[in-house]
């Protein structure tokens, strides 16, 4: 590592551009872009997507650490994105390393290589750029003077099939820990530019002592004679027995990004986002999300309304999504709503823009916070009437298409999976929402469901029939699009034990729907690849054995395998058939409450014997209420960490059954344990 | 009321598309407050109308945009393209607004020519003197290209107003050359193909878009502080166009 401020790969890189697609991804200059001083008494983070610039760029987490680090004194961050199949070939063809978007500097310039991980099929990626930033893909190969590759994000609750290939994995929030990452590796660096004896190790051990960082070379798996886990236990005094997630106590303390990116090009979710709350309660047994970032924090509403005014001003954007896994949830959304999009607000609570008089002369006072210029949108709708009033509030002009997510096809299934949705609320959902000027819904569905009957299946056509039949009360051609996607048991849920529906299976079942609906007008049905759903199966839930697997397909050029058209389900039968692994093994077979699981060692504050008890009452079609507004079930998230809920009211929400499984919820406030107003003091660190 | 703005779009910023662009006057003028007029119907869209699409790749210090204001809407124009400029990504910068009266052409119809800078890359200049005279003394210039999606054999000869050799550069050759735009414009790619066998695009830019009224030529819009447009290609060293550096820290 010897950062040279002048090693900029622009010079090699630009004549390499005109021949890719895209090339505006490369540039990097957007709005909030940093060019951080490096020092070499700073710790320089290279962030990384491990997908394409338009996929990446867009991620909140990433663009939040970024801004922190170089907040920092003793840090500095800079971002990359995985090249494209186009320009990667060029790159090797030319000797052009991985580069950093903002000042194009070489990835060897940085000391920290640190990947968000959000989905299965990007593993590939994540060695295809360790490759490309010359550095040896195996942790257990790389030397003193080789980055330290670092990975965050949902998919580290299960790191185990990426853990060879990196130093240290952090779960949960990461708005803390990376200030304690980069003391530790300035502390370290400090050392060796001292003149001291220090060791790749002595970095390692010091991360390891860092609540919420994992460092797999610490620890050591074991297998039976079958191959099958036994175990995972530390093998280095420094680790401890279990690593627990990260929380940070409070978001209002963290009002990031404060500077959202706005790219020069073309990126999915191109508009400006404002996260209102982290964490979810509603207890949704198939959602990994869920279960791993409780508990329930929300942004103080002042906060959300003045990132929203900021963040419009500042950005020129002219769409805003208020963002969380269910902003209808959000303790008065309704009034929150209304203070963004109010036409006549009172003066000292006016959007940014309608005071000013734009250099003298504007015949109208124009404000960028109006109903007729920003759209607002809750990308997670929860399927009640009440909140499609929200959303009518929200999109006065374009009502085009509105998506809920009922998942099960039957009252049976969402008991099932604790998604307690009746079909009423639904019903309710898309007659306001169709009366409204709504046309199009988009509905999405899992199948392959613990438990799921052919009948559950073909509920969701019902559904789908009785939707558009509502819709025709309203329009002349509504249209439903039904999405279905293959379930993936994930780690930290009560259905990390249930074995996944083979990809025959699934198929079998996306012919059901097909042939079902096959005479239905306004019906379309869109599906998920099964094969892909396979994949994504055994990575998710895979132990160390797949680290061979990930790397096999990808020295055989499977990257960019969440792209359809990049996907190779043969790359992968015949990496695992290399490696002696069976899919059967590795994801269909149903696992039992004594094995041992590849994430045991980790904790994302849930305890285990809960789950067990929420999967034995999934089987008995028991549901469980929010416990944001009724007794705490003790699932841990809270106890375990000294953390609460923080919601700014403890009433549930009004309009249909809420998802709580009572068709009548109690007008009544229900006393329970949450922090109104208090902010709780940040906890666990260092 | 309808603005005309010139701009400006240099350095790393050339590899945004004509649509990135559209998109990055979208925010801009928001930023900058400018009330733009929207169009009518279910999905309403700032109306911005964009001349000449230029190359993804290619420089410019002449593009242009009109804008319609909102109805009943007026604004200053003193000190709008500083406002612009700080609301634009580094490498665009305004420098030049004025009001376009009602009736006036759009810049589709109304451009007819632009003058480019041209590194030619692969030969010296002593061939490339030889393969410009010969193309200037061509009575016609056959070649086939694309036209949506299809090949079309065309004469561009009609298309070459003037093509001549400026000086050199770093690694190439810089031309200078006057393109027709009407029709199907004649693009600096396709010119530099007609320079035959060993010639390779470098840095293109574009100096200069002309309109033409009763057979006099000018420019849509002058930039601020500049004098008129000249007649003929000169290599005199043109002012650097104003950077919008000011963001870029």
């Amino acid at each position: 590592m010897s950062p040279s401020p002048s090693s900029s790969v622009w010079e090699r890189l630009e004549p390499l551009l005109p021949r890719v697609s895209k090339p505006a991804r490369y540039i990097g200059g957007e709005d909030g872009a940093r060019t951080p001083d490096h020092h070499p008494a700073r710790v320089a983070w290279l962030l990384a997507y491990p997908d394409s610039y338009e996929i990446g760029l867009p991620n909140q987490g990433l663009q939040i650490l970024y801004e922190i680090l170089n907040e920092r004194p003793d840090a500095v961050a800079e971002r990359t994105y995985a090249p494209w199949i186009d320009l990667e070939a060029e790159m090797r063809g030319h000797d052009v390393p991985l580069f950093s978007v903002d000042t194009h500097r070489p990835a060897a310039a940085f000391d920290i290589l640190a990947f968000n991980l959000s989905a299965e099929l990007t593993y590939t990626n994540l060695l295809a750029m360790i490759d490309l930033a010359a550095c040896p893909v195996r942790a257990a190969d790389r030397g003193i003077d080789d980055l330290f590759v670092g990975a965050g994000g949902h998919c580290t609750f299960n790191p185990e099939p990426f853990a060879a290939f990196c130093d240290f994995v952090v779960l949960g929030d990461g708005e803390e820990v990376v200030g304690e990452i980069s003391a530790a590796l300035a502390g370290w660096k400090a050392d060796r530019a001292a003149g001291e004896a220090v060791e790749r190790l002595d970095a390692l051990v010091a991360l390891a002592g860092i609540v919420g960082v994992y460092v797999p070379a610490l620890y050591e798996a074991t297998h039976g004679a079958d191959g099958r886990l036994l175990g995972t236990r530390p093998s280095h005094p420094a680790a401890p027995q279990q690593v627990e997630k990260r929380t940070v106590a409070d978001l209002g303390a963290w009002p990031y990004p404060r500077t959202q990116l706005v790219p020069l090009t073309e990126v999915v979710h191109d508009r400006l986002n404002v996260e209102v709350f982290r964490g979810c309660t509603r207890g949704c047994r198939f959602c990994q999300a869920g279960m791993i970032t409780r508990p329930v924090r929300e942004r103080p509403a002042e906060q959300v309304r003045t990132m929203v005014a900021d963040g419009l001003r500042r950005t020129g954007y002219d769409e805003v999504a208020l963002t969380s896994l269910s902003t209808a949830d959000f303790s008065g959304i309704e009034d929150v709503v209304r203070s963004i999009v109010d036409d006549d607000p009172p003066p000292e609570q006016r959007g940014p823009g309608s005071s000013l008089d734009c250099g003298a002369g504007l015949g109208a006072p124009i404000g960028p916070v109006a109903t007729a210029d920003v759209s607002v949108s809750l990308p997670s709708l929860r399927v009640d009437a009440f909140t499609v009033g929200i959303a009518a509030e929200l999109q006065k002009a374009r009502r085009t298409g509105l998506t809920f997510a009922p998942e099960g096809g039957t009252w049976r299934m969402r008991q099932v999976i604790n998604k307690l949705i009746s079909d009423d609320d639904l019903y309710g959902a898309v007659e306001s929402a169709y009366s409204q000027g709504w046309r199009r819904m988009k509905l999405y569905f899992l199948i392959g469901l613990p438990t799921e009957t052919d009948d559950d299946t073909l509920g969701i056509a019902t559904l789908a029939r009785n939707v558009v039949a509502i819709g025709r009360r309203h329009h002349k051609n509504p249209s439903v699009t039904i999405s279905v996607g293959g379930f993936v048991p994930k780690p930290f849920t009560p259905f990390q034990w249930f074995g996944q529906n083979t990809r025959e299976e699934l198929t079998r079942k996306v012919g059901l729907l097909r042939d079902e609906l096959r005479r239905d007008r306004g019906v379309a049905l869109k599906w998920h690849d099964p094969r892909a759903t396979t994949i994504e199966g055994i990575l998710a839930r895979g132990d160390r054995r797949l680290a061979n697997v990930v790397e096999d397909v990808w020295r055989h050029g499977g990257t960019f395998q969440e792209w359809g058209e990049h996907f190779s389900m043969d790359l992968w039968l015949d990496a695992l058939g290399r490696n002696g692994l069976g899919v059967e093994e590795l994801a269909y077979r149903h696992r039992t409450e004594d094995e041992a699981l590849p994430w045991d060692h980790l904790s994302a504050g849930l305890h285990k014997d809960f789950l067990w008890q929420d999967w034995r009452d999934a089987l008995d079609e028991v549901g469980l209420e929010d416990c944001r507004w009724t007794p705490c079930y003790d699932c841990g998230a809270c106890t375990g960490y000294g953390v609460e809920h923080v919601v700014a009211n403890a009433t549930p929400p009004a309009g249909g059954s809420q998802g709580t499984g009572r068709a009548n919820p109690s007008a009544e406030p229900i006393a329970v344990p949450v922090a109104l107003g208090r902010r709780p003091e940040p906890v666990g660190v260092g | 009321m309808r603005l005309r703005i010139r701009f400006t779009k240099l350095g790393k910023v050339r590899f945004t598309s004509h649509r990135d662009v559209a998109r990055i006057w979208e925010r801009a003028l928001r930023r900058a407050q400018v009330p733009v007029a929207r169009s009518q119907g279910f999905s309403p869209r700032p109306r911005l109308h964009f001349g000449l699409a230029l190359s993804t790749g290619y420089e410019s210090l002449a593009e242009y945009l009109d804008v319609d204001l909102a109805e009943g809407a007026a604004i200053h124009l003193a000190g709008l393209p500083e406002r612009l400029t700080a609301s634009l990504p580094a490498g665009f910068a305004a420098t030049a607004v004025g009001e376009v009266a009602a009736g006036t052409s759009s810049l589709q119809h109304a451009v007819v020519a632009s003058r480019w800078d041209i590194e030619v890359l692969g030969l010296g200049p002593a061939t490339l003197t030889d393969r410009v005279a010969d193309l200037m003394a061509a009575p016609e210039l056959v070649t086939t290209r694309s036209r949506k999606g299809a090949d079309v054999v065309d004469d561009v000869r009609p298309h070459l107003l003037a093509l001549q050799l400026l000086g050199s550069t770093d690694g190439g050759v810089l031309l200078g050359a006057d393109l027709a735009a009407r029709d199907r414009a004649l693009r600096p790619s396709e010119l530099v193909a007609l320079l035959g066998d060993g010639a390779t695009e470098g840095r293109i830019r574009r100096i200069h878009q002309f309109t033409e009224q009763n057979g006099v030529r000018s420019e849509p819009l002058t930039p601020v502080g500049n004098g008129p447009v000249p007649p003929g290609i000169t290599a005199a060293a043109r002012p650097p166009a104003p950077h919008a550096m000011v963001r870029a820290l």
